[in-house]
């Protein structure tokens, strides 16, 4: 019974050896270890071997079919790995193919231009104030210090709907409303918006364009204030190594009144095509706010003073971006527009 | 302004700076130096010739060969100018000579002769042919007859200058003449600026003998001297005058018509010669014109006359269009023997709007218009009397005639250090600020901290403290202004609640995947109207540039339309853009209602992920959703009732209501409308911002996540096809009471196997009780309620 026994074993590691996948395996498991199995018979065939026998046999075929069991489930765990490397094999994808695409969409270059400028000032505690399109001549141009008949008005011919309406010509005048309403307190205030004037459009000149504008009336504005105010500005805006020059220049509603130029982001200064060779770029006009245009609005002009300042945005657009043409602004052309889809942080 | 610097070196010490560093100075200090022009441009070798002989081309009819005397030799050269001839004193670019643009004069054989350099145009040295005289427009320049043969052109007939091009301000009129640009550059380098020196002598007979001066308006011409000469030639000017006047971009005539331009570019002061002949009466009567007087202007142009404008006349007809331009009539000819100079004051809104009037502008009216020195009109008057002594070999008679009522003392200002150096934030010296104003040449008082500065009546733009702190900033240097940041309270800072709604907005609409565009608010008048929801008048311009734009929108659409057909024209097949805007609508006021309104149009695959088969082509239902999401974003609750709208598709339309108001609409293009704008399905849709941003959002509190687990069922129903799914989901919500959570439809199907006029609706309900776990019968109840209701409005169950 013995021989018997070993010959068992010998037969049943031989088919667990020998087992390829598992539902293999699992068939040798039931046909040496299950209920009518050869080891179970065994088991059974030991009432009838001398009593004194018995517990030495039980032992033995105890220790056969630990074996057996044993060998078995590392075999099994063997052939399990395997199966699961042959469905993962099975399961291969390419992964070069193209992901599904997110639609996403963005935001105008101009929107882009404005929300910068607007979200800088916000964090220096300014409020945005907009105005209506259609503006009356009197905060269009006389309450800025443009009475009719100036010969500054030349400078920007302007779209009549009638005598005294207009399309605005500047964002200005949502200053002098504001100046107005807030009858003769302090103003830090941001002022984005469209304008329009009568020029034919072309590369450089489009009859709508956006502004933004800036003023800021309180106790001693000084000038210092606005060139320290303007060179946060061309710093955050374009690159912190950014240095500003102001220029005298002339606007009605400001004396004194300057431009505003930034050392070139490009050459650092040096002298290249977006510069002109000059290391420098205009930017803005600004200047302080002048007495009359305070008075017009009921500010005591000895007591308060302000300093304003105006940028265009598409210019500030094509300079950062390169864009050649204005009119790229107003095509929307959706290989344009998509280009500012992504950050520059 | 244009600046030649060899005839500013007559009034004042430029220092020998190199132009550009000039420039450069002047702009920094306030005016605008625009462009530096080098009038040599690399001229060389270019010398006077003298043209011994000049015979016909024997093989060509447009040529002839000169011999050409050039000092050191007598040369060969083939020219083909008609005014070539025999005697001239001429231009030679000599073999080697460089001309502009680079061109390099090389010996040369033209149809078999030789020909040694080239016999040369003013245009050919650079000079722009609307500047070169006349006679000589067309052909070669003749020089005169005292030019040295084979000496330098360049040189000698000061080619070798550079112009400064000023682009000035309106307040810098005194800008616009040399001394002005003279008194500016002697500030900002310190020099003394000298004027010119007047003499002449005078005949003894008077003017007033043979003029006389009638001024019936004195308000518009407070100020009019006239001085006659007489025993002029006129011919034509000296070579430096020429040259002179070229430079600053004024076309040579005659010596009398140079003259008068010389002393405007010189002072800034207009002068007008009138041939004293033609004049006829002796008499000069300015007056306001009578209605539809005419007037033929130098230009040969007939005018129709105003009340408004200012004549110069005989004491008859006009002789003159005050501060524009001279009249026909009178104009200085070779005939002239005797002329009359005027130099006048005449106000400058007066001038403006006559200029304005007959769109007519002049070297006089652009600098009237802005007021001219009241000091130089007699001055400036004088020195033409002196240049035409010397240049027309005139008889100045003695003395002017004269009418004088104008005021021209200076302005005085009042200043004190204190408040110029508090508006800038500095601390400058009162030494340099009196020195800043002693090189400006104000004179200035200074005493118990006050600066009392009178102000020079060439400098009108000066009036107040404010202007003064720029006067001193602008030459003390603005890059000697510290940075400061305002010291006032500070306040938060930030968007309005419609502001951040707005950014809010953008900001959904880029994740839903539209790209934000930006149309113009001009438009045709044909379009302003197109799909706009509340029509109202039209908005025209007074004075557009085209019919394209000539009225404000009162929909975003057309335009937002145009973009989609401008992008699918450029084979780009979907499209999806939006667009943030106003539109412009006539209310009660004169201004006009602006609106701010949303506007959305797709066309073409909403979806393209084509190698998993997934595409999905726009359709109502995208833009929809869209809205949806939005509207859930901010809070409102939207609504869709079925509408029409001109050039959207009837069965495919939409209003959007907000509280029972119409604040939008929805729809595909009509299948007519997306033809006319060459597009396939499209979908569009606009909405007012301002109403739908009107409603504060409440504040948001949290609900808690479900403890208990909700329980669906499913009711698939047959419906008579024009039933409306939004109709039967409102019925469900209402007979399916506070269970009820949610209602959506799961499938919609209409087809063969149903009766004609019918479709199946299935709807996916959930019931959930946030305060325990739902038993079958009690969903089951409420169910069969819900059910029962469905078949009493006659809707089937499907089985």
């Amino acid at each position: 019974m013995e021989a018997q026994l070993n010959e068992l074993k010998t037969q049943a590691l031989d088919k667990i050896a020998a087992a390829s996948n598992v539902k293999e395996l699992n068939a040798v498991r039931v046909a040496y270890l299950g209920k009518k199995g050869p080891i179970t018979d065994l088991l059974k065939g030991m009432g009838k071997l001398p009593a004194e026998e018995r517990p030495k046999m039980g032992a033995l075929v105890n220790v056969v079919r630990e074996e057996v069991t044993v060998r078995l489930e590392e075999r099994m765990a063997i052939l399990e790995e395997q199966a699961i490397n042959e469905k993962l094999q099975s399961e291969t994808i390419d992964i070069t193919l193209p992901g599904r695409p997110v639609k996403s969409g963005n935001a105008h270059p101009l929107t882009r231009v404005i929300e910068e400028i607007e979200d800088l000032f916000i964090s220096m505690g300014y409020e945005i104030e907009e105005g209506p399109e259609v503006e009356k001549d009197y905060y269009n141009f006389e309450a800025l210090n443009l009475p009719k008949g100036h010969p500054a008005r030349d400078m920007q011919d302007s779209f009549y709907i009638s005598e005294d309406i207009l399309l605005r010509t500047h964002t200005s005048p949502v200053q002098a409303r504001t100046m107005e309403a807030k009858g003769g307190e302090p103003i830090k205030i941001i002022c984005p918006g469209k304008v329009y004037r009568r020029d034919n459009d072309d590369a450089t000149h489009s009859h709508q364009f956006t502004q933004i504008e800036g003023l800021v009336i309180g106790e001693d504005i000084r000038m210092s204030d606005l060139k320290g105010t303007l060179s946060v500005f061309a710093k955050k805006m374009f690159g912190e190594d950014r240095e500003i020059r102001l220029r005298p220049s002339f606007f009605p509603f400001t004396e004194p009144s300057v431009e505003m130029d930034i050392s070139c982001f490009k050459c650092g200064g040096e002298g290249c095509n977006v510069c002109k060779k000059t290391g420098w770029i205009e930017i803005l006009g600004a200047g302080m706010v002048h007495p009359n245009v305070l008075e017009m609005a009921g500010y005591d002009s000895k007591r308060l003073t302000g300093f304003a300042f105006g940028m265009g945005p598409e210019r500030i657009a094509m300079l950062k971006y390169g864009i050649e043409d204005i009119r790229h602004f107003y095509t929307n052309d959706v290989r344009f527009l998509s280009q500012f889809q992504r950050t520059e942080v | 302004m244009l600046v030649s610097i060899k005839w500013l070196k007559d009034y004042v010490n430029t220092q020998d700076l190199p132009p550009a560093e000039l420039g450069e100075k002047i702009t920094r200090a306030g005016i605008e130096v625009d462009a530096v022009i080098d009038r040599s441009q690399g001229l060389s070798n270019i010398v006077v010739g003298y043209v011994e002989s000049c015979e016909k081309h024997p093989e060509a009819d447009k040529l002839s060969i000169c011999q050409v005397n050039v000092g050191e030799e007598t040369a060969q050269i083939i020219c083909g100018a008609p005014n070539i001839a025999a005697g001239q004193n001429v231009i030679v670019a000599r073999p080697g000579a460089r001309l502009p643009g680079g061109m390099k004069i090389k010996k040369a054989k033209l149809r078999g002769e030789e020909s040694n350099g080239m016999i040369c145009s003013l245009q050919e040295l650079g000079i722009e042919g609307k500047l070169v005289p006349k006679a000589y427009a067309e052909g070669i320049y003749v020089l005169p007859e005292n030019a040295e043969v084979g000496s330098d052109v360049i040189t000698n007939f000061d080619l070798d200058d550079t112009v400064l091009e000023l682009g000035l301000t309106p307040n810098r009129a005194d800008a616009m003449s040399m001394l002005g640009v003279a008194y500016e550059v002697g500030a900002i380098l310190e020099e003394e600026v000298k004027l010119p020196e007047i003499t002449y002598k005078e005949a003894e007979d008077k003017a007033s003998s043979m003029l006389t001066l009638n001024i019936d308006s004195p308000e518009a011409n407070p100020l009019y001297v006239a001085k006659v000469v007489r025993g002029i030639e006129v011919k034509e000017s000296p070579m430096w005058l020429q040259q002179r006047l070229m430079a600053a971009g004024v076309r040579p005539h005659n010596n009398v018509v140079d003259v008068t331009n010389y002393v405007l570019m010189e002072y800034g002061q207009p002068l007008h010669a009138f041939d004293y002949d033609l004049l006829e009466t002796g008499n000069i009567t300015v007056r306001h014109a009578k209605a539809d007087e005419l007037i033929t202007t130098l230009d040969g142009n007939e005018r129709k006359l105003s009340l408004n404008n200012l004549v110069i006349t005989n004491g008859e007809k006009p002789v003159a269009l005050a501060g524009v331009m001279g009249g026909a009539n009178s104009e200085v000819s070779k005939n002239t023997t005797t002329i009359v100079i005027e130099s006048a004051y005449f106000e400058s809104g007066s001038i403006r709007q006559t200029s304005k009037e007959h769109n007519l502008r002049s070297d006089a009216s652009s600098r009237y218009e802005k007021g001219v020195d009241p000091n130089r009109v007699i001055p400036a008057a004088e020195r033409a009397a002196q240049l035409l002594s010397e240049l027309a070999g005139g008889e100045v008679l003695a003395g002017s005639v004269i009418f004088d009522q104008l005021q021209r003392e200076e302005k005085i200002v009042n200043v004190s250090p204190d408040f110029i150096n508090s508006r800038l934030g500095m601390k400058i010296r009162l030494d340099d600020m009196l020195d800043i104003l002693n090189r400006l040449q104000f004179k200035t008082e200074a005493m118990n901290n006050q600066l009392m500065i009178s102000v020079p009546t060439r400098r009108q733009d000066i009036q107040i403290e404010e202007d003064i702190v720029e006067e001193i900033a602008r030459l003390y240097g603005y890059d000697e202004i510290p940075s400061t940041l305002p010291e006032t309270a500070t306040s938060p800072g930030g968007l309005s609640p419609y502001q951040q709604k707005r950014r809010i907005v953008r900001n959904y609409m880029e994740g839903a995947g539209l790209l934000q565009a930006t149309t113009y608010s001009l438009t045709s008048e044909k379009s302003a109207t197109q799909f706009a929801m509340k029509q109202t008048e039209l908005t025209r311009l007074l004075m557009p540039m085209s019919e394209e734009r000539s009225t404000l929108r009162q929909s975003l659409l057309p335009h937002l339309l145009e973009s989609v057909s401008y992008n699918t024209a450029r084979r780009i097949d979907s499209v999806a853009l939006y667009e943030t805007g106003s539109v412009f609508l006539k209310g009660q006021d004169e201004l006009l209602n602006e609106e701010e309104h949303l506007a959305i149009a797709v066309t073409g695959l909403w979806l393209d992920n084509s190698w998993q088969g997934e595409k999905k082509a726009v359709d109502f239902f995208v833009v929809k959703g869209i809205v949806e999401g939005l509207a859930a974003k901010l809070d409102v609750e939207l609504e869709f009732e079925r509408g029409e709208l001109d050039g959207l598709h009837p069965g495919r339309t939409a209003f959007i209501t907000l509280d029972g108001r119409r604040i939008g609409v929805i729809g595909q293009l009509h299948p007519n409308e997306q033809k006319a704008r060459d597009l396939k399905t499209t979908i569009v849709m606009e909405l007012s911002l301002v109403e739908l941003f009107k409603d504060q959002t409440e504040a948001l509190v949290y609900t808690q996540v479900p403890r208990y687990p909700s329980i669906t069922r499913d009711v698939a129903l047959v419906l008579s096809k024009i039933v409306e799914a939004g109709t039967i989901e409102k019925l469900i919500r209402s007979a399916g009471g506070k269970l009820l959570k949610d209602v959506r439809v799961f499938d919609l199907y209409e087809g063969d196997n149903l009766e004609a006029g019918k479709k199946s609706v299935a709807f996916s309900l959930t019931y959930f009780d946030p305060e325990k776990t739902l038993t079958d019968e009690e969903v089951t109840a409420v169910h069969e309620k819900v059910v029962a209701a469905l078949i009493e409005s006659g809707a089937e169950l499907r089985s």
